[in-house]
């Protein structure tokens, strides 16, 4: 059995004092790669800022271990949010960008050192970025600048990745070779991801949370309709397999939450 | 034209010394205002700050003083209330803006007499900067560059993507709530040199001139210090030659130096565009 990393207790988590998320039981052990799915609004992104430490929960306890095991109150993180809604023209390069994935509470925060260029270099170089290292981030295509964020999210070699939706903007080409290199980065971090690429995921990811104000968790990757009523997960399946097959679940029955978006 | 003769003038020393401290503060702070999209929450403190000088100036108490409480007062509250709660950011800072502006015409109508600190507020003098106001530039400057050089990495991650760098348990409140006290303490004592209506040019101009050749905030920040140098030196000399108001005309240069370097921009990109054809 390996070490659980992320234990989470009766969460419920939301913006100004009101919850999207309740009531949810997560536990997380190493080298995991859940897929998280849920129909919109159901609060996928919700909860993954709220392990990511942006969003403080409301109630319930949210706690992480270290791989060697002990409670921990600042774990390492990498996390690549949903949509890049930055500022286009803010001044920084693609470098900079990707330094400020080292930074830490714990280190200083006064100057990067020459081994942490050294660190951003291999990681724009394993993306294929390496070209781009001085641009502006404002003048990349999406595909490139969310390769540039997947960098910022994996070059501290983070104990959990947290990814928001990574192949949004994502080309043909890069959509194959992300998996790829999740699959690879699975060795040795724990992945949580949200994705609507139902028919991708999978044969990359382990299990499946579906959220939909809240959580129900399944062991393994299969998807199916079936499942999806059980969770009350109102999604659509598309599967891009041999046979494509489309099957949509009801939306009538609706979540077991009250809020609406 | 004379330009030795100004110099030993002690008021003129006094306006060459704060032009450079000036342009030290507003490049940093500026360059930062700019990155970040806050010209607005600078409008607002700006104008907030008048509340705080009508108010030491009824009750007979220095006028910095008052600017800059009011100034810190406003600036924190915008932060908080943009990150605690549903008030729309920008309706907060139009709401201060006005409320602080009201205040100041309210005590200055009661302050009996006329008012002549009204117009040297509202359009600076950086001819009559005082010993102790060159002091407190100097001081604020060093501070300022001290926090920079200590927190740079922090200030560009959170100023590029604030979640982010909270994930990371950057002390995001921290290099917030420093940097827009600094913000308020940098418009206050600038209020001097070119006065409430004028100071937010000081703080912008420089800053997107500088944009105009970097795409980096380190690089902007020094371009913006030089050129704000540049700016507020020769504006200084305009005006005692031309015998303009120097706050005025310090602008006008800078927004010179922003059309030219601008122009000389599109030439060049013109010329390697041609090159490629």
């Amino acid at each position: 059995m390996s070490n659980k990393l992320i234990e989470i207790n009766d969460l419920s988590a939301g913006y100004y004092g009101k919850p999207v998320i309740h009531h949810i039981q997560l536990t997380v052990y190493e080298g995991d790669f859940i897929g998280i799915i849920g129909p919109n609004g159901g609060g996928k992104t919700t909860f993954l800022k709220t392990i990511a430490g942006i969003i403080k929960p409301l109630s319930g306890s949210l706690k992480f271990y270290s791989p060697e095991g002990g409670l921990i109150e600042n774990p390492k993180l990498g996390y690549l949010p949903q949509v890049n809604t930055f500022d286009k023209s803010f001044p920084i390069s693609v470098e900079e960008v990707v330094l400020t994935g080292l930074l830490s509470a714990e280190g200083r925060l006064s100057r990067f050192k020459a081994s942490d260029k050294e660190k951003v270099r291999k990681v724009l170089e394993r993306l294929n970025i390496n070209h781009l290292a001085l641009k502006p981030i404002g003048e990349l295509s999406g595909g490139q600048m969310q390769r540039v964020f997947l960098a910022r999210a994996i070059v501290s070699e983070p104990w959990i990745l947290l990814l928001d939706e990574p192949s949004t903007y994502a080309d043909n080409r890069f959509e194959a070779e992300l998996y790829e290199l999740l699959v690879q980065l699975n060795e040795k971090m724990t992945i949580l991801m949200v994705s609507h690429d139902l028919g991708m995921i999978p044969s990359y990811i382990k299990s499946i949370a579906c959220v939909n104000g809240t959580l129900h968790y399944h062991p393994t990757p299969e998807i199916t309709p079936e499942i999806l009523r059980v969770y009350n997960c109102p999604i659509e399946l598309i599967a891009h397999g041999i046979v494509p097959h489309r099957v949509l679940s009801t939306h009538q029955e609706n979540s077991s939450t009250d809020e609406s978006y | 034209m004379n330009l030795i003769e100004p110099l030993g003038y002690v008021f003129f020393q006094h306006a060459l010394i704060a032009s450079v401290f000036s342009a030290i503060i507003c490049g940093f702070i500026g360059a930062y205002i700019v990155a970040r999209r806050m010209v607005f929450i600078s409008g607002g403190i700006t104008h907030a700050s008048f509340g705080g000088m009508g108010l030491a100036y009824f009750f007979g108490f220095n006028y910095l003083l008052g600017a800059a409480i009011f100034a810190l007062i406003s600036a924190l509250t915008v932060e908080y209330l943009s990150k605690r709660t549903e008030v729309r950011e920008d309706s907060a800072i139009g709401m201060l803006w006005s409320l602080g502006m009201a205040i100041g015409i309210i005590f200055t109508f009661l302050t009996p007499g006329y008012a002549p600190n009204l117009m040297s507020a509202l359009f600076g003098s950086i001819l009559a900067v005082s010993n102790t106001e060159l002091w407190l530039m100097a001081g604020l400057a060093v501070i300022i560059i001290l926090f920079f050089v200590e927190f740079f990495p922090a200030i560009l991650a959170v100023a590029f993507d604030i979640e982010y760098a909270s994930t990371h348990h950057i002390p995001v409140n921290f290099i917030n709530y420093s940097l827009i006290s600094l913000i308020a303490l940098a418009i206050v004592l600038n209020i001097r040199v070119s006065g409430i209506i004028l100071v937010l040019a000081m703080m912008t101009i420089p800053p997107v001139t500088a944009n105009l050749l970097t795409k980096r905030l380190k690089p902007m920040i020094l371009l913006s210090i030089a050129l704000g140098l540049a700016g507020n030196v020769l504006g200084l000399i305009l005006s005692y030659l031309l015998n303009l108001p120097s706050g005025a005309t310090i602008i006008v240069t800078h927004i010179l130096i922003f059309g030219i370097i601008k122009l000389c921009k599109s030439v060049t990109k013109l010329t390697v565009h041609e090159r490629i054809l």
